[in-house]
């Protein structure tokens, strides 16, 4: 029973992580309908620049600082280049578009800052601390509280600024916002800004975990089966998926994983997901589609 | 069959309720369609009109009731079934596939007539060859009926509007149905256009024998292309029977007050 | 006649159909005769072999992703089934020809592909991803995980003693590009076949609007999963002929999700719901890593960093992507379409 406990407990706290990555892309989603496939790679990006920035010498506070001015920027860079253009074109057209860029912040990411792996070190020890007979995780134990953290930060955003109010008029009804003098194009550049800053935290998590390299713009696919669970629209939505995934994905590792030589972990997500996509087809907390003819 | 009807019902709608989150879009609605008729159905904007054609189609399920088409009855249906048993249909806002041409739209209106099989196909046998001809020749004549031959490998996606509604038409027409569901065919069109496609409707309803039941905003043309007349008002009906019954009746009056066409 | 405020008919460009040139024997002549007796070994096998196996391999990802709208990003696992299928059977049953294990082969990876359609039944669109992601991972996962499929062979690595087939060899470069242009021709046809009848129609109908293909008479959810069969079956042989007559020896590594992606690209970027197409983006995803090596190698004497190369063309490749969705969505092909139209008509707009 207490390995049990043992297993889910870790499971659920590597589902923050997962929290932490799908968090950014609910953030695009909402505001501009996008599944924003890039967003592992703009992670990667973040990361590495704060990386680089670091190991050039800047202190800590600084590089986070540097690396927050430079997301703006290349949130701004996006909207006008590449948002703009397709504004009123298919979701299936802007996803194909996310595709590329993906593919742009990636060879620009390594080609500027080469392809190593690079060490990131957080100062938190990774040494595990017991809960009675339980053994958990201090690292996870941190990503867990920066995903609360954060997911306060941003409700704290949402509700109670005015910017946050126009984010999620922009969210409800995009042309009644506009409607309402709304600057669509700002209200986007925030948006994609914001959610590269989470990917930043997200990715700098990882990065401690599992070093600052390209496998980290792989995670993006791994958000696909949170977000189906938790729903698209919703950050507590993106937060149980992350839970549901990471718990299930280790409990079936743990108790599945011996009877087929291990390994499941790249693949029990996203069988998962189909099997909720059959049961409940816009996620746990996301909202029913009806098509009108 | 129709010896027990002597009106000879093609379609009868019993006590059909619809309602989508809690709002009635149709309540007990109940009517009947003879055969060979041309039926207008009108009421103003949200009355129900589409939402029923829709339940005809098997696209949407009602809540409660039945429909009785060619005396069999259903209330849950496939829209591939409705098909099969000879109902064809146009939409609002034009379903057409927008990226294929206007021969190849009108094509896929036989598409479950077609039998050849799968490697039959794949290797272009004789018998494939054979059966593409003669749709093709189909389409052909419904083209060359509509006037549709001059853009016949035009992308339909870049046709007028008014051309659009003409190859939805041919669409459902090619697969000779026996009812025809028309919704607005007429909308967005002008003077001229208007009496092309009732011209259109009325033809194919006098040549073919196709029953036809219409949607329709204006009356000018619902008048003198209808012999029957259903109208519906926040989903119920209000009133039913010919032309000059249905004009004269106080409250469609009252419905329309304002909506003058 | 009401008027039209359009294009009349003739000038109206059409990107319907198939999308390959006309004038097919002389095609046919060029590809048979006149490159294997003027081009290389370099030519044939490092260029030519690997551009028709990705083309083919497009092919079959067009007629599911372009011609009936859904999406996947299966592609590479489906062409290890293929591969490994291929492996498998010429293991097992001695003395069968290549071109006889092909065939069982893809009917294999159809079987498979038909499965990972069996979702989009329920899944519709955009979510149809995580079927296919599913699938890709599992299989990279299975490939690996069982020796068996590998023979126990070192580096899980998979490979054909021979090419030989009725007695003549076809392994050299020459040998090999009219085996694959043989297979590649033939199914091209086949595709061309299915594409002009009402299967290639009911497919592009379910890809506009399937609501109304249903009202039409048409059975969207069983041509759903033939396209996902079909598709599968011209991954596979892709897969096979990538891993034997081109690659020589290969693991699940060759087909992993990077190689599903690079196929995804070959058909955005040569047009999707475009036969033509897939040979069009094929010949850019093998060509432009060539090209800039060139480039590189003649301006800079080859003191570019290779992984720099690398990353140059992703960033091409992603700006090339962008930039076709922005302004041609319908790929190369349809601005060379867009091309031929004006072409034709160009004296008379003199």
């Amino acid at each position: 029973m207490e390995f049990f406990l043992e297993t889910l407990i870790g499971g659920l706290l590597a589902g923050t992580m997962y929290s932490l990555v799908a968090i950014g892309f609910v953030l695009i989603y909402k505001a501009s309908g996008v599944f924003n496939f890039a967003q592992g790679s703009l992670l990667l990006f973040s990361t590495l620049t704060f990386v680089s920035l670091h190991e050039a010498g800047l202190p800590f506070a600084a590089a986070l600082l540097v690396t927050i001015v430079i997301l703006a920027g290349v949130a701004v860079l996006i909207e006008r280049l590449l948002l703009r253009p397709l504004a009123n074109r298919s979701p299936m057209a802007l996803f194909i578009m996310t595709l590329g860029l993906s593919f742009i912040v990636e060879g620009v990411a390594q080609g500027v800052m080469g392809a190593q792996v690079h060490a990131l070190d957080l100062g938190i020890d990774d040494v595990p601390i017991y809960l009675g007979n339980i053994m958990i995780s201090q690292f996870d134990l941190a990503a867990a509280a920066t995903a609360l953290v954060l997911v306060g930060i941003l409700a704290v955003l949402f509700n109670k600024t005015r910017i946050g109010l126009s984010l999620r008029a922009v969210a409800d009804d995009t042309r009644a916002a506009l409607s309402l003098g709304i600057n669509l194009n700002r209200i986007w550049q925030i948006v994609w800004a914001v959610a590269g800053i989470s990917g930043l935290v997200a990715g700098m998590l990882w990065g401690a975990r599992q070093g600052v390299q390209f496998a980290l713009s792989l995670v993006v696919l791994k958000a696909l089966p949170v977000l189906i669970i938790g729903g698209f629209t919703s950050i507590g939505g993106a937060i149980a998926g992350g839970l549901i995934v990471g718990a299930a994905e280790t409990l079936a590792e743990t108790y599945l994983g011996p009877l087929v030589g291990g390994g499941l972990t790249s693949w029990f997500a996203y069988v998962l997901a189909i099997a909720f996509l059959y049961i409940r087809p816009a996620g746990l907390f996301g909202e029913r589609a009806i098509a009108r003819v | 069959m129709t010896a027990t009807d002597p009106q000879d019902r093609i379609l009868e709608v019993r006590e059909i309720s619809l309602s989508f989150k809690g709002v009635n879009a149709i309540s007990a609605l109940s009517f009947a369609v003879r055969r060979g008729e041309i039926c207008a159905l009108i009421g103003p904007n949200g009355a129900g009109k589409s939402s029923l054609l829709n339940i005809l189609n098997g696209v949407y399920t009602p809540d409660r009731g039945e429909i009785v088409f060619n005396n069999r009855h259903f209330r849950t249906i496939d829209p591939l079934e409705v098909a099969r048993r000879g109902i064809g249909r146009t939409f609002q806002n034009n379903a057409l596939f927008h990226k294929m041409t206007v021969l190849e739209n009108v094509l896929t209106g036989l598409a479950r007539h077609a039998s050849s099989g799968f490697l039959q196909q794949a290797w272009r046998l004789p018998r494939a060859r054979a059966e593409e001809a003669a749709h093709r020749e189909r389409a052909e004549e419904i083209l060359e009926f509509l006037e549709l031959q001059s853009c016949r490998d035009a992308v339909v996606g870049s046709l007028a509007y008014g051309l659009q509604k003409r190859v939805e038409l041919g669409r459902a027409l090619v697969a000779a149905p026996a009812l025809l569901l028309l919704d607005e065919p007429m909308a967005g069109m002008n003077i001229e256009e208007k009496a092309e496609m009732s011209e259109f409707v009325a033809t194919i309803n006098r040549d073919r024998g196709t029953t036809v039941i219409l949607i329709e905003h204006d009356i000018g043309v619902v008048m003198s292309l209808s012999r029957h007349v259903v109208v519906l008002d926040y989903g119920r009906k209000i009133a039913d029977g010919t032309p000059a019954e249905v004009q004269s009746n106080p409250e469609v009056i009252a419905a329309y007050l304002g909506a003058v066409h | 006649m009401s008027a039209t405020n359009t294009l009349p008919a003739t000038q109206a460009v059409v990107l319907t159909g198939t999308g390959l040139p006309w004038r097919l024997p002389l095609l046919l002549a060029v590809l048979f005769v006149v490159i294997p007796s003027l081009a290389g070994e370099y030519w044939l096998g490092v260029i030519l072999v690997p551009w028709l196996v990705l083309s083919l391999a497009g092919l079959g990802l067009n007629l599911l992703t372009g011609y009936a709208g859904q999406i996947s990003l299966g592609s590479g696992g489906l062409m290890a089934v293929g591969a490994f299928g291929t492996f498998l059977l010429m293991l097992h049953v001695p003395g069968l020809p290549l071109p006889a294990a092909l065939l069982p082969a893809g009917l294999i990876t159809a079987a498979v592909g038909f499965i990972c359609g069996i979702p989009s039944d329920r899944i519709k669109g955009f979510y149809l991803m995580v079927s296919s992601l599913a699938a890709q991972f599992f299989l990279e996962w299975l490939f690996l995980r069982f020796p068996w499929f590998y023979n126990y062979g070192g580096g899980a690595t998979i490979s054909l003693p021979s090419l030989t087939i009725l007695g003549i060899d076809f392994g050299s470069a020459r040998g090999r590009y009219y085996l694959v242009l043989t297979i590649v021709v033939a199914l091209t046809w086949i595709a061309a076949n299915l594409l002009r009848g009402h299967v290639g129609r009911n497919w592009t109908a379910i890809r506009d609007m399937d609501t109304a293909a249903a009202v039409v008479g048409i059975p969207v959810n069983r041509y759903k999963r033939l396209a996902f069969a079909v598709s599968a079956f011209y991954l596979g042989i892709a897969g096979a002929l990538w891993a034997f007559a081109y690659l020589g020896s290969a693991s699940v590594q060759s087909f992993n999700i990077t190689r599903s992606f690079q196929i995804l690209f070959i058909i955005i970027i040569g047009g999707m719901g475009s036969l033509g197409g897939s040979f069009i983006g094929a010949a850019f995803i093998s060509l432009l890593p060539l090209g800039l090596d060139t480039l590189s190698q003649s301006l800079f004497a080859g003191h570019v960093d290779a992984g720099l190369l690398q990353n140059i063309e992703k960033v091409i490749f992603g700006v090339l992507i962008a930039v076709f969705v922005i302004k041609e969505p319908d790929g190369i092909a349809r601005l060379a379409a867009l091309f031929r139209a004006r072409a034709a008509i160009w004296p008379l707009r003199l």
